[in-house]
């Protein structure tokens, strides 16, 4: 990837730090910066130098060359940066993905002969998954303020008060090419789009409750696993 | 057993484990993987209370005393369920076999059941040793890796004809509960490796068969019980949920045994240590002592009572397994047991 940059600009730790902050585990749909999972992030004179960790020596590679590759697409893309490099330390396919990621190959060639398939399903998947987990942070927010729950099927994007819940899901929908104006409704199957009918509400809402507290419970876990592998990290900013 | 407040709770650990991780076990060349596999283990147990915590040499490899120690003698457990994991690619007598289980089942007898495994991909030959397996220990149940890397395949499905021919061959023997391992694996990379659709098919063909995910799926919790509601044969098994959740994470584990009791039901969940990750004593004990929270975000679900944590901590899997319960830690059994769910509107 050739990025053109101002030269005039200089980039400093602050401004790499943000980029990282845009980044996702895409299963977990929180940002790598409050995860824990930056290890070591210096900036020097054009070359910023990145660290990733996770929680255990197993994790599921291919998350891990999700977050390595827009790890790096994000730090590339900071004005001022004119070298990058970003590394998974402490894991078992380290080498792999760092040297796959070191040269922009793709995942299937980083890992020849043991994965056929890149990996855009896979964190399309994930993203419907967030959607239904945001649906239920925004629809508990709604009934607190005084909706009642037969209006929710009813509901436009537009007649949501705004809040950053509401922001985020409808970022996860645009990512994912679903309806995100403000006419758009409320509550859309993840999959098509398609408004839930309002016979349908009760099970929808059901099962976005159920996916946000798997993807909460999965990121607790996580989160548990980090602060046992590397401990001291609780002292860190933003790693709840 | 374990009595509370005047309450005898009949407790079954339907998953635990007696393995050999110690350096002299690994295989040369392998190392790697083999420290790094139960090192990773070992970080699961500090998810669990501190004085629980073990160091690294005896999680290594512990002895029969203490493993009756904590199970029998202070954990509060009447049978205790082997789950094997042989991993013997990376550890030269295996990780934890049906055979190492099998002889500490002998050396203790009345204590212990068996669980064995097979893997479609052995053909004929892993039949007849499957067979062999099941009739010298007398299996009733499978523990079973759909996503364990062999040669050039990069797992298998339940869904496959040859996993089919081994599921007829279970039921033939009287093997009638169906571990499924849908927790963290590794391979194949490319695929999200815990989709339980393979287990939704064989459920529905095999009704004689109970299928038990284990770590209820997790990470993919929603998955597992969207699919376990449209399965009567379909139970989750709680090893992870408890030894992970419940100290570490509480108000997870709230949510989580909520949504369990709300689309699965009080008769489909299963209690499992997880040793040598987690003792049962602390989870025992915590389960009995917790309850749902007060909590706005938990409205939902309603709390516990003690029948409904007689049944997940063993009375379920007495039932699953034949076990024996002494009258007096019985509860009034449903005849049949079905899925809970939510239906529509």
């Amino acid at each position: 990837m050739t990025a053109i940059h101002d030269r005039n600009v200089r980039a400093d730790h602050a401004s790499v730090w943000s980029a990282l902050a845009t980044v996702r585990d895409p299963e977990l749909d929180e940002p790598l910066t409050d995860l824990g999972f930056v290890a070591r992030c210096e900036v020097a004179a054009g070359r910023a130098q990145v660290e990733l960790r996770l929680p255990t020596y197993f994790c599921a590679p291919n998350f891990a060359f999700l977050m390595v590759a827009d790890a790096y697409d994000a730090v590339a893309a900071v004005p001022g940066i004119e070298e990058t490099e970003v590394v998974l330390q402490d894991h078992f396919a380290a080498e792999a993905i760092n040297r796959g990621v070191a040269a922009r190959s793709g995942f299937v060639a980083s890992f020849e002969g043991e994965a056929a398939d890149e990996l855009d399903s896979l964190r399309a998947d994930f993203l419907r998954k967030a959607v239904l987990a945001g649906t239920d942070r925004v629809c508990r927010a709604v009934l607190a303020a005084g909706f009642d729950a037969d209006d929710l099927p009813g509901l436009t994007l537009g007649e949501v008060p705004s809040t950053v819940d509401i922001e985020r899901l409808r970022a996860r929908r645009r990512e994912l090419g679903l309806p995100a104006a403000d006419g758009d409704p409320l509550l859309i199957d993840p999959g098509s789009g398609a408004g839930v009918a309002a016979g349908n509400a009760k099970r929808h809402l059901a099962f976005a409750r159920l996916t946000r507290t798997s993807m909460e419970a999965n990121s607790g876990v996580c989160r548990g696993m980090l602060r046992v592998r590397y401990p001291g990290i609780e002292k860190e900013e933003g790693t709840g | 057993m374990y009595e509370k407040d005047g309450e005898k709770y009949f407790v079954v650990d339907a998953h635990t484990h007696f393995w050999d991780a110690s350096p002299q076990n690994w295989v040369p060349g392998q190392e790697e993987y083999a420290k790094g596999w139960i090192e990773c283990f070992h970080a699961y147990q500090g998810l669990g209370p501190k004085e629980t915590h073990w160091p690294i040499d005896r999680f290594q490899k512990y002895s029969d005393e203490l493993m009756m120690h904590d199970l029998f003698e202070v954990g509060h457990v009447d049978k205790a369920i082997f789950q094997p994991t042989n991993l013997r690619q990376w550890y030269t007598t295996g990780f934890n076999t049906t055979e190492t289980d099998g002889a500490m089942a002998e050396r203790h007898p009345g204590k212990f059941l068996v669980n064995t495994t097979f893997d479609p991909r052995e053909g004929d030959a892993g039949m007849r040793a499957f067979e062999e397996r099941v009739k010298r220990y007398g299996c009733k149940g499978v523990k079973l890796y759909t996503a364990e890397w062999r040669g050039d395949s990069r797992g298998w499905s339940l869904k496959d004809p040859e996993a089919a021919r081994y599921l007829e061959k279970c039921e033939e023997l009287g093997v009638k509960n169906i571990h499924v391992h849908k927790g963290p694996t590794i391979w194949p990379l490319d695929k999200d490796a815990f989709d339980v659709s393979d287990v939704d098919h064989v459920a529905t063909n095999f009704q004689g068969l109970n299928f038990i995910v284990e770590h209820v799926g997790l990470p993919r919790i929603e998955d597992f019980c969207f699919m376990a509601t449209q399965e009567r044969n379909v139970y989750a098994g709680l090893a992870v949920v408890v030894g992970g959740l419940m100290h570490a994470r509480p108000k997870f584990f709230a949510k989580v045994m909520g949504e369990l009791m709300f689309w699965l039901g009080e008769d489909k969940l299963i209690f499992g240590a997880d040793y040598a990750i987690w003792e049962p004593k602390w989870q025992v004990e915590g389960f009995v002592d917790w309850n749902m929270p007060a909590d706005d975000e938990l409205s939902d679900f309603p709390p516990l009572t003690t029948a409904q944590k007689k049944k997940i901590l063993g009375l379920n899997a007495a039932r699953l397994y034949d076990i024996e319960v002494p009258p007096e830690m019985r509860v009034d059994a449903p005849e049949a047991v079905e899925p809970v769910g939510v239906p529509n509107s």
